[in-house]
């Protein structure tokens, strides 16, 4: 029973930055934009939110952990919402290649962090103090019911965020008038231009909504999987995500659900010294690495042919075109 | 000399080439104001540091030294150029045929693990013959690895219909993996020299190094081998296949248009399968030579958490040729050149992330090098609009490229100019 919280828990963590991603992916896309650039979006944020944190810490200009946490979420989720205009300025104002745009977004994301963190820190990461926030309640009681060690013990503020948010904005897109619109860029966007619907306008909020929940997860990766260090990579955690909104069909329940799932098969590598029952198989951690991602091939394989992609997805915005 | 200078900007490729130095120029000038920034917020630099900076980039190799490390400077920067020609020929023909190769990273990977497998498990100390046989064995075994992990997303999206990206980015990680566990599995492979941890041994110990021809000799100290004229070799033959053979011509149509091709009869599939397993081969030929030499080590037991940059930067190589196999040995060598730049940028108190800065920056702009084609054409246009006028008017509707019946390759020999419309078709 302890193996099967502590396993719940672990993949909580590694779930959280993933479901965010996957539905920034969501958001951008279904607006109508390929975002490959989650990656690097992560990355960007996750850096700044990461200074932030650091200088606030060390200044001691607040002293509530937790509080500077959020402060950090937000600044990272503010970050990357502008990193990834360079991306929308390109895929919508001058219809450029978006698979091009997104690729040279995650390189520009890690040189960028690599030379500022040397150049500002003489070091090529950044490594946040030891009374690095951790937990938000730390519950030592061994009398606690599951359910109650789950959500209770051992829990970062980020995860509550996140599912808090991923509640809200799943909702807000599919039954508020904006998010119907968004939607409806993504599969014709001509004929949402023909009822009054700025295209323009509803891309650039897609995209920048993505952009700011990489950079929540992009934070909440390094403040929680990453133990604090922010640094030029976050192995491939935005591609992952990226998969598994492809997984997810689309969808916010399918990403839901996906997100376990791979939040699960991630955590399992590095946990898996701890748990007896596979430390007796003493397989490498590659075997474990390789998992998720072989995964993914075999469920894009089964379904990729009832996919709901987007219609208009990674086809720049033509008046002309109908 | 006038005429001559109207036809030569009247030409795809001259506006091809005009729009990448565009691209370049925008990604140093960007660079340069990031120089500009880093020098601001760094209380050791001063703003002049910037311009300093911004020389020795462009000074590249000569930017410092005597004339010795002048030399080996330049011969190591055409030694790191051939992989890099390598993973952009694969991203090249990749892209002529519809797919976006992102995974010459893993490719890449996989040429390396084969190759070494092969060249490091056997000593030909002594016997410089064999040592060139198991050369040439080791670069096939490496090829045959990346053909198959190429294959792969090309199975995916001919089959299954699953976009090539997420595939590539998913078998990249699977390859890294994959090389560091295998590696972790042959310790007679692990240099176990003082103050190394997680190195293999180099072919310098088992004598079966990428021949070097005296090219090393040539440029003093500096790793340059047979590699490079390989890749230069492999360029030349790529670009045959693409433009002088059936087969090329094919991938270029399903590239062009893929409902177009099939309708000429053209198997898409068959095509997509292969052009990526070509992909991968050569990403992987660039992976095995590069480690091959005998003076490049592999660090293995951290292989698995980062993809090498090779793969990445065949990008905007390929990129920046407008994916033309030649225009990939220039970008390529370009490339080096910058990156030597950069790593020479210590002396003006940067670090040599600011060359991989600009790279992604260049790429950046590639992405809409269209935006500054057509400003070019607009820009000739507007110069001489009489004679374009009249010309549209001469020629007729282009015919749509891939809808050209089944005996097109024949038409093709006997009327070259069908190239130049499939290329425009595609742009258009």
């Amino acid at each position: 029973m302890d193996t099967v919280v502590y396993l719940i828990q672990k993949t909580l963590i590694y779930a959280a930055p993933l479901l965010i991603v996957a539905l920034g992916g969501m958001f951008s896309e279904r607006s109508g934009v390929v975002n490959l650039a989650l990656e690097g979006e992560m990355i960007f944020g996750a850096f700044i939110g990461a200074i932030v944190a650091k200088i606030i810490m060390e200044k001691q200009l607040l002293t509530n952990y937790q509080v500077i946490f959020v402060i950090a979420i937000a600044v990272a989720a503010i970050a990357s919402a502008i990193f990834s205009l360079l991306l929308s300025f390109s895929a919508i104002k001058l219809k450029a290649d978006q698979t091009i745009g997104g690729t040279a977004l995650n390189m520009l994301a890690p040189a960028v962090v690599n030379a500022f963190a040397l150049a500002l820190f003489n070091m090529e990461k950044i490594q946040m103090p030891a009374f690095f926030p951790g937990y938000v309640i730390k519950n030592a009681n061994p009398d606690l019911t599951a359910i109650e060690q789950i959500f209770g013990d051992k829990v970062y503020i980020s995860t509550y965020i996140i599912f808090v948010v991923f509640i809200l904005l799943s909702i807000w897109i599919y039954y508020t008038k904006t998010g119907m619109r968004m939607r409806s860029c993504g599969e014709h966007p001509q004929a949402a231009a023909s009822v009054g619907i700025n295209v323009f306008k509803m891309r650039y909020l897609g995209s920048t909504i993505s952009g700011a929940l990489a950079g929540i997860g992009g934070y909440a990766y390094i403040a929680t999987v990453a133990n604090g260090t922010a640094e030029s990579s976050v192995a491939g955690m935005g591609f992952l995500a990226l998969a598994i909104m492809i997984f997810g069909n689309w969808k916010p329940v399918g990403i839901f659900f996906g997100a376990l799932l791979f939040g699960f098969l991630k955590c399992i590598g590095p946990v898996a010294n701890s748990i007896p029952f596979l430390k007796q198989f003493d397989l490498p951690l590659q075997f474990y690495n390789i998992i998720p991602y072989f995964v993914v091939l075999v469920v894009l394989a089964l379904t990729a042919k009832k996919s709901g992609c987007p219609k208009a997805e990674g086809i720049p915005y033509d008046k002309g075109m109908r | 000399m006038k005429n001559f200078f109207s036809q030569l900007v009247k030409k795809e490729g001259f506006k091809s080439v005009l729009s990448s130095i565009l691209c370049i120029l925008a990604g140093i000038l960007v660079g340069f104001i990031a120089m500009i920034i880093l020098a601001c917020l760094n209380e050791r630099q001063s703003i002049g540091d910037a311009f300093y900076g911004l020389g020795i980039l462009i000074a590249g190799p000569f930017a410092s030294g005597t004339s010795a490390y002048i030399v080996s400077n330049l011969g190591n920067m055409i030694f790191y150029a051939g992989p890099l020609i390598m993973t952009g020929l694969s991203v090249a023909i990749a892209y002529k045929t519809g797919l976006f190769n992102i995974g010459a990273a893993g490719q890449f990977l996989m040429g390396t693990l084969a190759s070494l497998s092969v060249a490091l498990h056997i000593n030909c100390e002594g016997n410089a013959f064999l040592g060139v046989i198991v050369w040439i064995v080791a670069v096939l075994f490496g090829m045959m690895a990346g053909m198959i992990w190429g294959a792969i997303p090309g199975f995916f999206k001919a089959v299954f219909n699953v976009n090539e990206v997420i595939v590539c980015i998913m078998t990249n990680w699977i390859a890294a993996n994959i090389v560091s566990w295998a590696f972790k599995g042959m310790p007679e492979l692990v240099n176990a020299g003082s103050g190394k941890s997680g190195y293999l041994i180099t072919t310098e110990s088992t004598f079966n190094g990428t021949p070097t021809l005296g090219l090393n000799k040539l440029f003093a100290g500096s790793y340059l081998d047979l590699g490079i004229i390989l890749a230069i070799v492999l360029a030349i033959v790529v670009f045959i296949l693409l433009t002088k053979t059936t087969f090329g011509y094919e991938l270029r149509a399903c590239g062009a248009n893929k409902y177009g091709a099939r309708c000429a009869g053209m198997s898409e599939k068959r095509n997509i399968i292969l052009s990526m397993a070509i992909a991968g081969g050569l990403a992987a030929i660039g992976g095995a030579l590069y480690y091959l030499n005998p003076g490049i080590e592999f660090k293995f037991d951290t292989a698995y958490s980062r993809l090498p940059d090779y793969g990445f930067n065949g990008i905007p190589v390929a990129l920046l040729a407008s994916n033309n196999p030649i225009g990939v040995i220039f970008v390529g060598l370009f490339i080096r050149y910058l990156n030597m730049g950069g790593t020479n940028l210590t002396s003006a108190g940067y670090n040599n992330y600011i060359s991989d800065i600009i790279i992604a920056l260049i790429i950046y702009f590639a992405g809409f090098s269209m935006l500054f084609k057509n400003i070019i054409s607009k820009l000739l246009k507007k110069k001489e609009k009489q004679p374009t006028l009249a010309e549209k008017a001469a020629v007729p509707a282009e015919p749509a490229p891939a809808a050209l019946p089944d005996n097109a390759p024949e038409e093709e020999k006997k009327e070259p100019v069908s190239d130049e419309k499939a290329q425009e078709g595609k742009e258009a």
